[in-house]
């Protein structure tokens, strides 16, 4: 040490939430005969404005470079305390934070004499660290006021929009040769019934409009480097090569509709569409001629293929489903056994009655497979419409009330479960579907003209490479992984990339709006800054010892080690935040963590040791 | 045995762990107070070597807190952990040490009933096993010591380092190493560099013959000259004495100290 370490050691009483149970007196005693201190005091509540008053005249009175405050927890309060010492000209990081509340006081409440000893201990143990530690700068990082949005579909659109009108250049990055993404194949949507592409066109509209965009079509991102505030971009926009430095990267590169190869017979039949198939002959007005329709739901999803629920399609089929039935009215009173059937299946209670029930069932059964052998043909009046599901996740406000409309319409759920699956075959020329009705308990078949299969979103092939490009993780489905699924849910654990849209996931329009605004107001935080300060808790090579084996860029979540000319590895103090895994990883320990050395922390578990309990 | 009041030290990740100890705290959970709190930032930079030494330190018991697996807030960081205090646990084990004595707990933020009954339940185990065997065996000391060197190893760390790789999404070639065999590996590689550890550690006052040093580190006669060429192949025991027909061997100190 070149000067004389001087400690300061602050005893907080808290009231009586410390004072109450610890002897804080005592603790101020037994602190003034520890090595290297020299001014030790209590006060009633240490973070009330004489406290901290205190501790700003003792740092100048008496010279004081460590200050040390025990009362209640540093994840609370540190900032507070931290804050006083750099107004008294110490460095933050020469404060010590001994935690004699929430893991003395409160916790052993009836052992006084104890935890007045384990006060002590607490404090010989932050004198301890005190001793070692040093002052630390915190990196100041220039941010360029340049945002790159990779995607643009609605997502990567919104964002880019609500990025240039921030007033920050936004290159928008599309492989395509026009802007719009999925919802260019779709044909309306649901909740308000809109047309896909009259929805579509003002936000292209405020996109080709906007001076900030510089629009990348028929592009891809080549490579990025660097990190937060300074990612070297380089793009192919249609074969040319663009290089240029921006400040964060959104990233919204959607989804792809999974293709049900070998699935319900969508190889074999024409007539075995998936939904978004459905929805282009929709839109292109290229639907053939129907009677009878079935939309068999989870193809692909929910643990068929893919683990997860898409999330949109029921909506989505109830949504066709309810089209189909506003286009052929009168189809009411259509089938009135099939509604008798439901509604049977709703109320069985006890064994008895669902004896009897069955008993009927069956006669109406008879009846039934007449009527629709008969009426092979569809009703002139009607569309039979059916929709095979294993549950409708009609989820939120309205979803529920279109879902209730579509049973109005007559508009037929009939459930299966993962076991037992409709089969979909042709039979006398006709498209079949033969499905174990799960209510009745009875094999039965119905006769249509189109399956629809609804089938999930999955992660576009593409996704890889990016997360290569990019160092940010694909979940185990595919999809971006965000830094936390609830507080952080646009972000990348890696500083400065963001995510939206079905990228992280199936989402709608709506969600995916919510998610690319989001992502954008929390990329132009930076932005507007102008710099980030990066914490001075990083990890530090010893360049001497570094073998450069890369076992720590490995391991860094971050992918901030990198080797350097000398093929040792170097720390990118921007991205690095401070976990310490490499340093415990490094075969050759050339890697520590400032702040929380090794010596620091065994000087810590020493003083804890050095004397018995009691 | 009843005046024994153990001496436990707690690391706990600042983000799960110390604040499910914060949350214990305000909901006025009592547990024993003979735990000492180390805060670090996460879990995974407690290496093997610092618990051993924490150990040789005069530690009863070292509880070592993380955030539950998949909650880590460096996103991957407590798989690592949970690997290297595997290869801390075999080591432990090999120095002759009671393994009840390392704990490591995932306890979440919100968990701070779990937390004051995770303590209460460690301090009770430990008092039971009394004290720390090494504070009055210098044999066990000695073996303490060579595991908490061996630990300290390039092979060992760069092992426990790759494991998650290598068993995940494999090595340079693409070739995943399945669970069962990187664990025979790294059984080995334990094994055989503690066994070392431990002849660096004895030969390094005494000068010992490959007869004695067997039965000190209680290996075949075999083994134990297998190790000592490697360590002479590595340039850290020579022959320091030709006693009859018996060679005896010393470790050569490094940097003259």
């Amino acid at each position: 040490m070149k000067e004389d370490t001087r400690i300061g050691v602050f005893v907080c009483h808290c009231g009586t939430n410390i004072g109450g149970f610890v002897d804080v007196p005592s603790v101020v005693e037994y602190a003034r005969t520890l090595p290297g201190v020299v001014y030790a005091t209590d006060s009633l509540y240490t973070c009330a404005e004489d406290g901290l008053a205190s501790i700003r005249g003792a740092i100048k009175e008496h010279h004081l470079n460590r200050v040390i405050v025990a009362s209640c927890t540093p994840r609370t309060h540190a900032p507070l305390f931290q804050g006083v010492c750099e107004e008294a000209g110490l460095n933050k990081y020469l404060f010590t934070f001994v935690n004699i509340r929430e893991h003395c006081s409160w916790v052993h409440m009836k052992e006084g004499p104890k935890a007045t000893e384990k006060a002590k201990d607490l404090v010989r143990m932050g004198v301890a660290r005190a001793q070692l530690l040093e002052p630390k700068e915190e990196a100041r990082i220039e941010v360029e006021p340049k945002a790159l949005v990779i995607g643009g579909g609605i997502s990567g659109m919104v964002a880019a929009t609500s990025l240039a009108n921030h007033g920050f250049p936004v290159y928008l990055v599309e492989k395509e040769a026009d802007l719009g993404g999925f919802v260019r194949n779709l044909n309306n949507l649901y909740l308000g019934g809109k047309d896909a592409t009259e929805m579509l066109k003002p936000i292209v509209d405020k996109v080709t409009s906007n001076r900030n965009i510089i629009k990348c079509l028929k592009s891809k991102v080549a490579g990025v480097d660097g990190f937060i505030g300074n990612y070297q971009i380089t793009l192919d926009v249609n074969g040319e090569e663009v290089k240029d430095k921006v400040g964060v990267i959104v990233l919204a590169t959607g989804a792809d509709e999974y293709v049900p190869e070998g699935l319900f017979g969508y190889d074999l039949y024409e007539n075995v569409v998936t939904l978004t198939e459905f929805e282009i002959l929709c839109k292109t007005k290229a639907l053939p001629k129907i009677g009878s329709i079935a939309f068999i739901q989870c193809v692909g999803s929910r643990g068929h293929v893919k683990s997860y629920c898409s999330r949109i399609c029921c909506n989505v089929a109830i949504k066709n489903a309810l089209n189909i039935a506003e286009n052929y009215q009168n189809i009411l009173g259509k089938d009135e056994n099939g509604a008798i059937v439901e509604k049977v299946g709703l109320d069985m209670k006890a064994p008895e009655e669902i004896a009897e029930r069955r008993r009927r069932r069956r006669g109406r059964r008879e009846r039934e497979e007449g009527e629709e052998e008969a009426g092979s043909a569809p009703p002139p009046e009607g569309i039979e419409i059916t929709i095979f599901n294993r549950d409708i996740m009609s989820y939120g406000l309205e979803h529920e009330l279109n879902y209730n409309k579509a049973r109005e319409k007559h508009v037929r759920f009939v459930r299966y479960s993962l076991a037992t699956p409709p089969k979909v075959y042709v039979e006398n020329n006709k498209l079949v579907v033969d499905y174990w009705h799960d209510t009745l308990k009875l094999q039965r078949k119905m006769n249509v003209d189109m399956v629809v299969l609804s089938t999930p979103l999955v992660s576009p092939p593409g996704a890889g490479e990016i997360s290569k490009l990019l160092k940010v993780p694909l979940g185990q489905d595919g999809f971006f992984l965000e830094a936390h699924v609830k507080l952080r849910p646009v972000d990348f654990a890696t500083d400065g990339i963001f995510v939206c849209g079905t990228a992280k996931g199936p989402a709608d329009i709506t969600e995916s709006v919510f998610q690319a605004q989001a992502a954008a107001s929390r990329a132009a935080i930076p932005l507007a800054r102008g710099y980030v300060q990066a914490e001075a808790l990083t990890a530090i090579v010893n360049a001497d010892i570094c073998t450069g084996c890369g076992t720590c860029i490995e391991v860094c979540p971050y992918g901030a080690l990198r080797k350097n000319v000398d093929g040792v590895a170097e720390v990118i103090v921007a991205a690095c935040k401070g976990c310490g895994c490499c340093g415990a990883t490094c075969p050759e320990g050339a890697i520590d963590l400032s702040h929380y050395t090794d010596s620091q922390l065994l000087a810590e578990a020493k003083a804890a040791l050095q004397e018995a309990i009691q | 045995m009843n005046s024994f009041e153990p001496k436990v030290i707690g690391f706990l990740c600042n983000w799960c762990s110390y604040a499910g100890a914060d949350l214990a705290g305000v909901s006025r959970f009592q547990y024993s107070p003979n735990i000492r709190i180390i805060r670090v930032m996460c879990s995974t930079r407690i290496s093997p070597n610092l618990v051993l030494e924490v150990f040789k330190s005069g530690a009863d018991g070292v509880i070592v807190g993380g955030c539950h697996i998949g909650d880590c807030h460096y996103i991957t960081g407590n798989y690592y952990t949970d690997k290297r205090m595997k290869l801390t646990k075999e080591l432990v084990v090999l120095a002759g040490i009671e393994p009840e004595r390392l704990a490591l707990e995932w306890i979440s933020a919100s968990e701070g009933e779990k937390f004051a009954k995770v303590v209460t339940e460690f301090v009770d185990r430990i008092r039971n096993l009394g004290p720390m065997p090494t504070k009055n065996d210098q044999k066990l000391m000695k073996r303490l010591e060579a595991a908490a060197e061996a630990s300290k190893l390039f092979r060992l760390r760069l092992l426990s380092g790759k494991e998650l790789r290598l068993t995940g999404k494999g090595n340079v070639y693409g070739e995943v190493i399945e669970t069962e065999r990187m664990d025979g590996i790294l059984d080995s590689a334990v094994n055989d560099e503690y066994d070392r550890s431990l002849i660096l550690g004895l030969t390094k006052d005494d000068a010992l013959s490959v007869k004695e040093l067997a039965s000190e580190i209680g290996r075949s006669s075999e083994a134990t000259l297998a190790h000592v060429a490697t360590l002479r192949a590595r340039n850290l025991l020579s022959v320091c004495a030709i006693d009859g027909f018996t060679p005896r061997y010393k470790a050569i100190r490094l940097g003259g100290a």
